[in-house]
This record gives C-alpha cells, sequence and structure tokens, in this order.
C-alpha cells in the first residue's frame, strides 16, 4: 500500500542514524581530525551523564508519560554525594549506592502520585524538579570539589584505542547500562508492559498488564538512572554542585525524540535514544570545530531537529492511522 | 456559610489572606501605605508589583490550561521580547510605542508558532512548546549576539520603574490587560469555546466550534501576555539577560493558575483568580524574606504547595480524606 517500502514505525529511527552517518561523514570531508577514534569516544565520555539519563527518560515516554525533574535530580545527586564523601568522611562505594537508592525512591514517590492520584505526569515531575533543585541549594549553594582517591582512580581507568581515543569508566559505564535497558525492554516481561501501557493504557489494563507496578516502575527507573547521571557528572567535574544540569531534562527529552520514540508512548527504542544523544554531541562537535559559530546555535538546531521530528512523527501518526483505515 | 466554603474564589482568597496576616504578625508595618511624589508606596503596593510579570503569564496561560494545553515556552518568550526591545533601543529607536509594539509583535509570532503546532497539527501542547523553550533561549542570545544587552532610556525604564496614577507601572499594565482579556473572552463567545474545547474538544468540534482557531487564539494571547511581562522584566532591570530572563517563570504561571482553582485537565477558568494565585505565590515569598528564611527554601515550599494543591483537587485524594473523616466519627 505504501510508497515506503519499511515500516514507518522504524522510519524516524532510520531518519536519525542516516542524520547521524552524514553528519560524521561531512564533519571528516570539512575537518581534519573529525573523522577520529577520539573525537567518537569523546562524544561518549562528554555525553555520559545526559545518555544515561535520557535511557530512563526514554522509558517514561514510552510508558505514556514525562520526567521534568532529571536535570534537578542529577544536581541534587552530586550534592548529596558530595556532603556525604567530603564532609562526612563517607566512603564513596557506601555513599554512591544510597544517593542511587535515593534516586529510586525520589522517583517512585513521583510515580505513585501520578498513578494513585490520577495527577498529570508533567506538573507532578514539575514538583519534583522544584523539590529537587530547591533541596540541593538548601544544603549547599557553592559548589563542594571533591578530591578523593577512588575519585582518581576510577577516573584514571579505561584504556587507549588506536587514533587516540579514550574509552574510560564512564563509557563502559555507558554501554553496560545500554546493554541492560535493551534486555529489560526486549527480553522481559516488564519491559514488555511499559510498551503495552504506553500504546493504549486502557487496552493495556483490560490485558492485565500491572498498571500501578508498571507506571511507578518507569519513574522509579528515571529516578535511579538521573541520580546515576548525577553520580557520573561528579566523576566528570569531580564537584557537586546545586546549578549543575540545568536545562538536562530538555536535552534528554529532545535526545529521545531525535532518536526516533513517539512522545505519545508506546513506539521507539532505547538505542534510538542513544543515536539522539550522539547527533546532539556531534552538532556540538561541529559547532567547536567550526570555531565562527558560537555555542548559541547549538541551542536553536537541537530545537529545530526536534521541531521537525515531531512533524515528522505526526505524518507517520497520519500514515499509520490511514494504512489501518485502508485495511479496515 | 457553606455557599461561601464551595465558591471557588473561597481558597485563594482565604489562602492569600492568611499568608499576608503573616506578615503583619511578621512585620507589624505591612499593610502600611504611603503617599508620597504622587505614588502609593508600601509592602502591600511592592507585592503586586513583584508578582507583576508573573501574573501577566497567568492571564495568558489560564486560556491555554482552559483548553487542557499547556504553554512552556512563556519563559523564554519574556527572553526574546526583552532581546528585542533591547536592541532596539540600543539601537537608537527612540519611540517607546514602536519598541512596545515590536516586542509585543515577537511574543505575538511566537504564540502563533505554538498555536500552529497545537491546534492545526495536533502535537501535544507540552512538546510543541517544549520546542520553543529549548530553542527559544537560543533565538534570544542571537540576538543579543551573546552579551547582556544594557540601555539608558527613561521613558522606556518607566515601564517597569515608573507610575501611573499613583500606581507603579507594571501594576497600571496588569489592571489593563487583566481588564482588556477579560473583556474580550467573557464580552464575547471566545470564552465559552475555550472552555468548551477544555471539556470536550470533539463535542465541541461537532456543534461547530472551529477547536483549531480556538487553540490558535488561545497560544497568541498567551505569547502577547509573555510579551508583555518581557516588556515589564527588561525595562525595570534596564537590559535583556536571554539566559535568566524569566527563567522557570513559566513554572510560577502554571503554580498561579492552579492555585487560582482552574484544573489542568480543562475546563472552566478564572483569570482574575490566577491573578490572585500569582500574588499568593509573591506574598509567601515575600513572607519567607521577611521571616528571614533563606530565599532558597521557596523552591522547596513551592514544590510541597504544587503538591498539596493538586492532591486537594484529586478525586482519589478527596475520597481519602472523605474515608478518614468518617472512620473517625
Amino acid at each position: 500500500m505504501s510508497a515506503i517500502p519499511v515500516n514507518p514505525r522504524y522510519l524516524p529511527v532510520l531518519v536519525t542514524a542516516v542524520l547521524l552517518l552524514a553528519l560524521f561523514v561531512a564533519g571528516g570531508l570539512q575537518f581534519q581530525g573529525f573523522a577520529s577514534t577520539r573525537v567518537v569516544l569523546n562524544l561518549f565520555t562528554d555525553n555520559a551523564f545526559l545518555a544515561i539519563a535520557a535511557i530512563g527518560m526514554t522509558f517514561v515516554i514510552l510508558a505514556g508519560g514525562i520526567d521534568l525533574s532529571v536535570g534537578a535530580v542529577v544536581a541534587l545527586s552530586g550534592v548529596v554525594s558530595a556532603i556525604l564523601v567530603e564532609q562526612l568522611g563517607w566512603h564513596p562505594l557506601a555513599a554512591i549506592p544510597l544517593v542511587i537508592a535515593l534516586g529510586a525512591v525520589f522517583g517512585a514517590v513521583m510515580g505513585a502520585l501520578i498513578h494513585y492520584y490520577r495527577l498529570q505526569a508533567f506538573i507532578v515531575t514539575l514538583a519534583g524538579m522544584f523539590f529537587a533543585r530547591g533541596l540541593a541549594l538548601s544544603l549547599s549553594a557553592r559548589s563542594i570539589p571533591i578530591e578523593h582517591g577512588f575519585y582518581d582512580a576510577v577516573n584514571d581507568f579505561g584504556f587507549t584505542l588506536p587514533g587516540g581515543g579514550w574509552v574510560g569508566s564512564a563509557t563502559l559505564l555507558l554501554l553496560v547500562l545500554l546493554g541492560a535497558a535493551v534486555w529489560f525492554a526486549h527480553g522481559t516481561r516488564a519491559g514488555g508492559f511499559v510498551y503495552a501501557l504506553g500504546g493504549n493504557a486502557e487496552s493495556a489494563a483490560l490485558m492485565g498488564v500491572p498498571m500501578a507496578k508498571t507506571r511507578i516502575l518507569v519513574y522509579a527507573l528515571s529516578g535511579t538512572l538521573a541520580a546515576t547521571a548525577g553520580v557520573v557528572y561528579t566523576f566528570y567535574t569531580a564537584s557537586g554542585y546545586a546549578l549543575a544540569g540545568v536545562g538536562l531534562e530538555l536535552d534528554a527529552i529532545a535526545a529521545v525524540v531525535i532518536g526516533g520514540t513517539l512522545l505519545g508512548g508506546g513506539t521507539g527504542y532505547v538505542l534510538g535514544t542513544l543515536q539522539g544523544v550522539l547527533v546532539m554531541g556531534l552538532i556540538q562537535t561541529w559547532i567547536s570545530f567550526e570555531g565562527s559559530l558560537n555555542s548559541w546555535w547549538t541551542r536553536i538546531v537541537i530545537g529545530a531537529l526536534v521541531l521537525i521530528f515531531i512533524v515528522l512523527q505526526r505524518w507517520i501518526g497520519f500514515s499509520l492511522a490511514g494504512s489501518r483505515k485502508a485495511r479496515l | 456559610m457553606r455557599s461561601l466554603l464551595q465558591h471557588r474564589g473561597f481558597w485563594p482568597l482565604a489562602a492569600l489572606a492568611v499568608i499576608l496576616l503573616a506578615n503583619l504578625a511578621l512585620s507589624p508595618e505591612f499593610f502600611a501605605l504611603e503617599f508620597r511624589d504622587g505614588r502609593l508606596y508600601g509592602s502591600l503596593v511592592d507585592v503586586v508589583n513583584r508578582a507583576a510579570p508573573v501574573a501577566l503569564l497567568a492571564i495568558g496561560m489560564s486560556l491555554v490550561i482552559a483548553t487542557g494545553g499547556v504553554d512552556l515556552s512563556v519563559g523564554a518568550v519574556i527572553a526574546i521580547a526583552g532581546a528585542v526591545a533591547a536592541n532596539l533601543l540600543v539601537g537608537g529607536v527612540d519611540a517607546v510605542p514602536l519598541v512596545v509594539l515590536l516586542a509585543l509583535l515577537t511574543g505575538l509570532m511566537a504564540g502563533l508558532v505554538n498555536g500552529g503546532l497545537v491546534g492545526l497539527l495536533g502535537i501535544q501542547p507540552i512538546v510543541a512548546t517544549l520546542v520553543l523553550m529549548v530553542a527559544g533561549r537560543g533565538i534570544a542570545q542571537l540576538i543579543n549576539a551573546g552579551q547582556i544587552v544594557t540601555f539608558r532610556h527613561e521613558g522606556f525604564a518607566d515601564l517597569g520603574v515608573g507610575s501611573v496614577l499613583a500606581l507603579p507601572t507594571p501594576v497600571a499594565i496588569l489592571l489593563v490587560t487583566l481588564v482588556l482579556v477579560q473583556l474580550l473572552v467573557r464580552g464575547t463567545a471566545l470564552g465559552l469555546f475555550i472552555e468548551a474545547v477544555g471539556f470536550n474538544p470533539r463535542a465541541s468540534r461537532h456543534v461547530g466550534i472551529r477547536v483549531g482557531a480556538v487553540k490558535v487564539a488561545v497560544y497568541a494571547i498567551s505569547g502577547l501576555c509573555a510579551a508583555l511581562a518581557g516588556i515589564v522584566v527588561t525595562a525595570d532591570i534596564q537590559g535583556a539577560d536571554a539566559n535568566n530572563a524569566g527563567l522557570w517563570l513559566e513554572l510560577d504561571a502554571i503554580l498561579a493558575v492552579v492555585i487560582g482553582g482552574a484544573s489542568l485537565a480543562g475546563g472552566r477558568f478564572s483569570l482574575w483568580l490566577s491573578v490572585v494565585g500569582a500574588l499568593v505565590i509573591q506574598a509567601l515569598a515575600t513572607t519567607l524574606v521577611i521571616g528571614g528564611v533563606p530565599p532558597t527554601f521557596n523552591l522547596l515550599i513551592k514544590s510541597l504547595v504544587i503538591v498539596a494543591v493538586l492532591l486537594l483537587q484529586s478525586a482519589p485524594f478527596r475520597r481519602q480524606l472523605a474515608a478518614l473523616a468518617t472512620g473517625r466519627r
């Protein structure tokens, strides 16, 4: 029926993959040193925290929700781990699991409010954002530097690829989490429930999908991953700061959308989100190689890309509805 | 008494009264008003004056929320409109009405983009307005060429710090906007259409309301209100800061509408109760300052207020409360 040989569901992911490749090839042709393992692996190192937070956001959006609190949770996790390690003398190996567990509880509470009291996700997570950011600022308005042997050891861990690319611990952690997320999405019952909930909440309920458990799970997952991203960020900057990650939730949502996940929920892929993060990172790299363009162009280009992708999604939505009607 | 309690204006006004009385307890001269140099001075005037930008946003946001939508871009539109005004003034444009008009046009354009995405393309409002929220600050920085653009222009600065008929100009702008928008939506059928679209878009379409056009209209009004707020903010500090102008004000505007008793699901709205909501937020912030609480706690308290107000509106929560109450009896 359709002129497009591929299932329109896969189209946004394909478009992103082509875009990613085209950006990389064009950059390589235009700038010396662009097409190198160094640039590619720096993309991973510099965007690991964003990618980790965006994985959580992917599941929330797949389930038909949204989480605006992730940037603030990144900041709060950083401040709490810095206080525990620097001011209270905890070992990082004790502080980090506690911080991540707190992130999980924070997300679960928001999920419970959304599910049991039928509140809208955006306003509850907006309140969560105010709460986490306010708590972080109240704990310490100043950036707290972290100096600890464990942090140095983790930051030094890694190996160099031919071409100068550095595979560090943040990159390795990201790859492990990505693998786990893909397995969760496609290899577990709970992952299937997430897709079912976002596809059509009413039919999911009728089919016996555990609504409360699934909904609370995705927000808890997002909180967990946001806290993990916050911890990664403390390693990246060697400090905890209450104003870290301002606007990170928007970048994460943009990455999910550019990665081809439908904003209504039900369709999308974790690996698409990784592509979205890489596209955004490549645009930033491009702008820094170019030199004459200023950093604010990054925001404008990302905004324009998000716009193009949501309009594309609408068009696919129409054509999906059209083909369904045609079959009827 | 019962009908008074059930009037939807009761709770927002009661909240405002309680906060103002708490302020009076903290500082006895809180209600004192002074008439000096042809202008009113006092803490109460100060609260209204500081609340004006959020109250302006809340007027537009009420209409958007009444259609079942939300406009997350208003903070960014403040930055864009401010950047346009500041650069015109720096560029030598001297006529204040022209600067105001062009800034308003910028806001209108932003609103039309949002309205087009939501009303004509049918994209979810959170997502559609997110685009401008992400890109808007970039656009403002582009206009400002990455600088904080400051200007010296008494005529324009008067819009932020001057006075009209003994009132601070922002308060006068707020009152005029409130009356004009109220006339627009209640003097015509537009208000009814907006509420109908929020209650049931499909039924509205069947009775012949042009749902898309109504949605475009509310986002356009919201863009205009945001531009007005941007003019006030810019005139107040006599400069345009693309990164920080209007930062997080979209959240305050949504909170103001919710405190005013409107449902986020859409339906009935009241412009003046949303303005009361904005006053509640500002009065609370002032209380914290007078009470010596660090301003960082402001965010924490706002978040708890949002959750409390939403829970009080939520049917399952009300049932739980009722069950608790009868259980005790």
